[in-house]
Formats: structure tokens, C-alpha cells, sequence
């Protein structure tokens, strides 16, 4: 009943509409990115090829900067979340009582509107009177008031600490599934053999969860680089540019000041950066499992 | 036994999960006591963590300041309603087609729909401006609709053919032998059993389309009566000095409804995106 012609037609008729959906409203502008990068479109109505001279003013313009920029910003985050999503998972794993309250509590950064959870950060980091500054005051680990946002270094790694604390959740659920789908003979055998705690976990848990932590990071990876709402809303990109990403960056070009055809440029920029990311994540990530089974 | 913790053990847990569980809530719970505190003791140094002589007026007097904020809020749940419905009709058909039938592409098509995701609404933002404006769509509703359900269609139709891989092909079978029209062994077979995964891909989709509406809403539509609850408390509280109690006020009284129905719906959620996450 699965392969006759009247089944692939009717399998058809079903995906037809999801696929036209997306082919509408992802595949097409992405298609009409790419030609509008080769145009001075704007807000006049008729644009005019230009050929490359978008893509040549944007490395003309300190375009590497803020390569590098998003690149280590992505990476400090991803790399975070990951390390705070493992021990959070291996935490909401442990059978101490309170466990499924604690899971609970664990998702308010996911299901809340992300703008409002960013507005609490904006509070946070205010430098007369947020806590984070009124509390290194107390302590006596700074002597006046740290306004976080205002400065190019303190910025950029708050900006990141919000989306550290946006992923968490996601990250540490995942995590939490992947350490509950590891058959527990595997844990009974080693410990009857006298292995201890930090050792099951180092040959055990840790490498059958390799599979989920590729996932998940090249998942975290996709989503940082394309990350907007958290910059946007704290910082605009400021101060000076020391949060500005290449989405930021994008956005700045073609919403605030017009330039479709120059910001068209930049987001294809965007997008073969992320593809060439992930290509070269997905390298590494082979060549260290092909050394680890020869390990 | 194997689970048995010595008393240090127990403490370092606890102690990690406070350390852990404050770094989540401490947002919500200082958010929570600025919305109490009056502005004067708000701006006030030295910094003071607990409210003295706080109280809940700021929750009264937000409705006469932010005079649209029931609509907000409306505006963020119809918002967040029509594209989980027009996502989930796109999505179910297309994930059951993937799932039982056999056809050239299919890859290709499952991997196309994973690849919606490597491409968020800022790189497309420029075209689906456009596309919108020559449909007359800006500054509508289905201007964050639509956008906002694309972005749905890739994950949902994997989370949902996860599911439907584990419901028996014999059921199917079965039925057709019997006479079933394929029609009538999506809607009789098929749908009452995968209920339980599409209730998680709606719940999925509800909360993406609730917590992330926000580039769409910011660029398409500058309509304060159509504005969702992150954008139209964004414009509004970024016009002048930021009432802080108010804003913290505005907010929680903003995500209440969400998050009661979260606290209904949290054990699917949570049983349905793990199961159908790391299915060996």
C-alpha cells in the first residue's frame, strides 16, 4: 500500500502544502537575498546592478572585526551553555528528594517571552542600582558602581551571560534525556565490579552522551550565531560596536538606515558563514570520534 | 543502593542545585521585588535587596499607565494560537507522508526541512519585508503569523515523525485490508493515536511562537494596537526614563497566563521532547 502510484500521490497531496509554505517564505527570500546583494536596492523603487561593489565596500569597512567578533562571541556562549547544561542535567538527574520540583524550576528562561526575560537582565546590569552591582559593592569586590552595558569589555560578556541563561534550560533538558536513555546494566555491572561514582561517569555516562553533545552544540551553535533579541534589546550593538554582530550588523544596515541591497550582502554573508561553521564543526567533531575509537 | 548518596555527597548536590537553580530564578525573584519597590526607593544607593514598605500597586496602576497592555497580551496569545494552527496543519500531513510512505526525495525533503532552521528570520528579514509589503501584509497580524509558523514547519516535522515511527505499521495495515481509504486511515487510525505527540508539537510550537515573537513584530508591524507583549511593553517603556517597578509589574502580569498553562502541560512537554530527542 506504501509504493503503488495512488500512495505517492496522496503522499504528495499531504507534504505539498508544508513544502510550498517553506519554499514561500524561506527558500524564496533567500533566493531574492542573494540577488538583491548584487543591487543598490533601497527605499527608491527600481534598484540597479552593481555587481560585487556591496561585498567590496563591506570588507573595505572592518568587515573582519566583526567576523571575529560573533565568532568568539558564539563560541564563549555555546561552550557555557554546554558546560552549565551538563552539570545541570547530572544535578536534575540525582535522586535526592525534590527532584521534580527542581526540573520545574528549571524552564522559566525557555517558556518566558525572551524580551521580557532580557528586560530583567537590563535591570540586572544597571549600574547605580542593579543587583549585580549593588551586591559587588556589598561584598567589597568593587568599590563604585559597575554600569555594565556602558562599557565595550563588560558589555560583550554580559550580552553573552543572558544568552547562556536563555539556552541552559533547552541544553540541560536534552542532556538530562540523553542520561536517562543510558541502559542502567551498563552503571549496575561497573559498579558490582567496585567502580566508583566519578569513574562510571567518566567511562560511561560521559561517552555514551557524546552523540547527544554533538547535537545539541551544533543545534546551540545555529542558534547563538543568529542570536538578535538579547543584543538588540540590552545594548543595540553599543557601546561602540563591541556588541555588534554580524546579525546586529545586518539588521542595523538594512532596517535602520535602508540599505537592502548593502544589508541583503551582509546576510548572505551571514549564512555562508554559518554554513561554513558548521562544515568545519562537523570536521572536527569527526576527526576527534575517528581518534577516539582508535584511542 | 547504586543510588545511594553519602551525607557529603547529598550536601554537594543540594549546594549545586542552589548554585545551579539561582543562576536560573535570580531574574525572575529580583524582577519580581522591584516590581513591589516605589521608584525612590528603587534609585536609591545603597543598593537594598529587600522591599521595605513594598507593595502591590504597581500591578493597579499599570493598567491606567501602559493603557494597552491587556492588548499586548492579547495580541502575543492570538499571535502565538494561529501560528501553532497553521503550523500543525502543515506539519501533520507532512510528517505522517514522511513517515509511512516510500518516495524519491524523501531525504532530501527531511533534510531540507532541518536546514529551515540554520536560517532564522534576520538574514531573511530584507525579502519577507518585501514579500509582505507587496501583499499589502505589513502592520497586520498575519505579518508575525506567517513568518513566524515557517520557522515552526522543520522542527515540528521532526518531533512528530519521531512519534509516528513508534505507532505500529500493522495498525495502518490493518485498516486498509479492511477497505479504509488512506483519507479515512489518517483521520481514524492515525490522528487519535498520534494525539500525544501532537499535543506536544503544538505545545512546542505555542511556546516558540509565544517567547520569540520578537524580530518579526519588531519589523513588520508599527501598529501599537497589533503589537505582541515583548514588543509593545519594548516601545513603550524605551520612550522615556525606564519605570523599572512598572515595567517589572507589566511583565509579570503579562507571562501569568502562560505560565498557568504551562503548569498544566509542563509532564507532555517534557515526556514528549525527550522521548522523541534521543531515540536510540
Amino acid at each position: 500500500m506504501t509504493s503503488t502510484l495512488g500512495a505517492r500521490l496522496f503522499a504528495f497531496a499531504l507534504l505539498a502544502p508544508a513544502l510550498l509554505y517553506v519554499l514561500a517564505i524561506v527558500a524564496w527570500p533567500l533566493v531574492d537575498t542573494v540577488h538583491l546583494s548584487f543591487t543598490n536596492a533601497s527605499l527608491r523603487p527600481i534598484p540597479d546592478w552593481v555587481g560585487w561593489d556591496n561585498y567590496v565596500r563591506i570588507f573595505r569597512s572592518g568587515f573582519g572585526d566583526i567576523i571575529i567578533r560573533t565568532v568568539i562571541w558564539t563560541a564563549l556562549s555555546v561552550t557555557t551553555k554546554m558546560v552549565i547544561g551538563l552539570c545541570g542535567a547530572c544535578l536534575l538527574n540525582a535522586a535526592i528528594p525534590g527532584r521534580a520540583l527542581f526540573r520545574v524550576m528549571t524552564m522559566p528562561p525557555w517558556i518566558v517571552p525572551m524580551a521580557i526575560g532580557i528586560f530583567m537582565w537590563g535591570w540586572l546590569y544597571n549600574g547605580q542600582f542593579g543587583m549585580i552591582s549593588g551586591l559587588l559593592q556589598r561584598f567589597g569586590l568593587t568599590d563604585r558602581p559597575i554600569a555594565f552595558l556602558a562599557h565595550e569589555d563588560t558589555a560583550f560578556f554580559a550580552t553573552v551571560l543572558t544568552d547562556v541563561w536563555i539556552g541552559v534550560p533547552m541544553v540541560t533538558f536534552y542532556f538530562l534525556a540523553a542520561i536517562q536513555s543510558i541502559p542502567k546494566d551498563l552503571h549496575e555491572a561497573a559498579w558490582s565490579d567496585g567502580a566508583g561514582r566519578l569513574y562510571r561517569f567518566r567511562r560511561i555516562t560521559l561517552p555514551m552522551m557524546v552523540p547527544a553533545m554533538v547535537t545539541m552544540s551544533l543545534l546551540s551553535l545555529i542558534a547563538t550565531f543568529n542570536s538578535f533579541d538579547i543584543i538588540w534589546i540590552l545594548t543595540r550593538g553599543g557601546p561602540s560596536g563591541a556588541t555588534t554582530t554580524m546579525i546586529i550588523d545586518t539588521y542595523k544596515t538594512a532596517m535602520g538606515s535602508y540599505h537592502y541591497g548593502e544589508g541583503a550582502a551582509r546576510a548572505v554573508l551571514v549564512g555562508l558563514c554559518l554554513g561554513a561553521f558548521c562544515i568545519a564543526y562537523f570536521r572536527v567533531i569527526a576527526r576527534i570520534s575517528r581518534a577516539s575509537w582508535r584511542g | 543502593m547504586i543510588d545511594r548518596f553519602r551525607w557529603y555527597e547529598k550536601l554537594g548536590l543540594y549546594v549545586g542545585m542552589a548554585v545551579f537553580l539561582f543562576f536560573i530564578l535570580a531574574p525572575f525573584i529580583e524582577g519580581f521585588l522591584v516590581s513591589l519597590k516605589p521608584l525612590s526607593l528603587l534609585f536609591s544607593s545603597p543598593y537594598r535587596f529587600w522591599p521595605e514598605n513594598g507593595s502591590l500597586e504597581y500591578y493597579v496602576s499599570i493598567w491606567s499607565s501602559v493603557p494597552l497592555l491587556w492588548r499586548y497580551m492579547l495580541n502575543s496569545i492570538v499571535i502565538a494560537i494561529a501560528a501553532t494552527i497553521l503550523a500543525l496543519c502543515l506539519v501533520i500531513p507532512a510528517a505522517y507522508a514522511l513517515t509511512r510512505f516510500e518516495f524519491r526525495g524523501r531525504g532530501t525533503v527531511l533534510g531540507g526541512f532541518l536546514m529551515v532552521n540554520m536560517f532564522s528570520g534576520g538574514v531573511l528579514l530584507i525579502p519577507l519585508y518585501r514579500l509582505l509589503r507587496g501583499f499589502g501584509l505589513l502592520n497586520t497580524y498575519f505579518a508575525m503569523i506567517i513568518p513566524g509558523a515557517a520557522f515552526m514547519i522543520g522542527t515540528g516535522v521532526w518531533l512528530l515523525r519521531a512519534y509516528l515511527l513508534r505507532i505500529p505499521r500493522d495498525l495502518d495495515e490493518a485498516a486498509w485490508v479492511d477497505g479504509a481509504s488512506r483519507l479515512m486511515i489518517l483521520r481514524r487510525v492515525i490522528l487519535p493515536l498520534a494525539s500525544p505527540g501532537i499535543l506536544v508539537v503544538a505545545i512546542y510550537c505555542f511556546l516558540t511562537a509565544y517567547s520569540q515573537q520578537f524580530i518579526f513584530a519588531l519589523t513588520f508591524n508599527s501598529k501599537s494596537d497589533y503589537m505582541p507583549l515583548s514588543v509593545g511593553l519594548f516601545a513603550f517603556f524605551g520612550r522615556q526614563e525606564v519605570a523599572w517597578n512598572e515595567l517589572m509589574a507589566a511583565s509579570f502580569v503579562g507571562i501569568l497566563p502562560v505560565m498557568i498553562l504551562f503548569s498544566f502541560l509542563q509532564r507532555y512537554l517534557v515526556a514528549g521532547l525527550t522521548a522523541g530527542a534521543v531515540k536510540q
